[in-house]
């Protein structure tokens, strides 16, 4: 079968699982649903060409979801029984269905599936084994000819990491005292 | 095209939860959806027809090879994902052990 019908299969196996995410009242159930979307986004990577992306989504959707189990499921006082307000609800479907709409024209104007424009990445193609000895095409890109930009990801997850330790910390600075 | 269609409706149903839901765990899990979308498209537009993973094999550049520059991108903001929800989720457990609800519409209070 071609790529595109078994990326077809996938997506719609991932929109269930968004719906289901969003919908499902018991919270366990509702953090594996969104499991399935990043997995099966995985398995989209690797039908894309895109191993090392398929590889690091997996690892992440597995430690997101053990962050999120862990942080989310034992409390046992907490019940998603939230109703939201019907009136906010049917704007937003408006809203997002004539937004959806107006994607048809503007995805129209992108170049069709399976013909990418890739004008800085013939560079990368023909002359990065050259110039950074490196094999895969990728990790050239990542750590030789934008290191910077690798950096700077590296400063946001740092930061946000700091923040996340910042704010659960057990001992604040007055009872230290 | 139709693939670019199904992957902004799984952007819009992210957004729908990010914008009607009252539960903070939904909130985050929307978040994350809206995050998989993008990183989704980012990829489908460097996809080219036939082509294979950018890894030089034996057979040396002979084959098309797929839009790398994508690929690396998407590989910084999934690490930066990762970031997001440990600090949105490390905020949530501060707001529940505050106020005692993960009902965004009862955290109203100013509380030092």
């Amino acid at each position: 079968m071609p790529v595109e019908i078994w990326l077809h299969f996938i997506l719609g196996f991932m929109i269930i699982g968004a719906i289901a995410a969003l919908e499902i009242k018991d919270v366990l159930s509702a953090i594996i649903a969104v499991g399935i979307v990043g997995l099966g986004l995985s398995v989209a990577f690797l039908f894309l060409q895109a191993p090392d992306l398929a590889l690091v989504q997996f690892v992440f959707e597995i430690l997101c979801m053990i962050i999120l189990i862990r942080a989310f499921t034992h409390r046992k006082e907490h019940k998603i029984d939230l109703k939201s307000n019907v009136v906010l609800v049917a704007i937003a479907v408006v809203i997002l269905s004539v937004v959806f709409v107006l994607g048809i024209f503007a995805f129209k104007e992108l170049p069709s599936f399976g013909k990418p424009i890739a004008r800085i990445a013939e560079r990368y193609l023909t002359k990065g084994p050259q110039e950074t000895g490196s094999a895969n095409i990728v990790t050239s890109i990542i750590l030789d000819y934008r290191a910077y930009d690798t950096l700077g990801e590296i400063t946001v997850l740092f930061t946000s990491i700091l923040g996340a330790f910042t704010i659960l910390r057990v001992i604040g600075r007055k009872q230290r005292r | 095209m139709t693939l670019y269609l199904m992957t902004f409706f799984l952007f819009l149903v992210g957004l729908y939860g990010a914008t009607t839901k009252r539960d903070i765990i939904k909130i985050i899990l929307a978040i994350g959806i809206m995050g998989y979308s993008v990183n989704l498209f980012l990829i489908l537009i460097a996809y080219r027809s036939g082509a294979i993973y950018p890894i030089l094999t034996k057979s040396l550049g002979k084959e098309l090879m797929v839009d790398p520059l994508p690929q690396a991108l998407v590989l910084t903001a999934i690490v930066i994902e990762l970031g997001i929800t440990a600090l949105l989720a490390s905020l949530a457990i501060r707001i529940f052990e505050k106020y005692k609800t993960f009902d965004i519409t009862q955290v109203r209070r100013l509380k030092g």
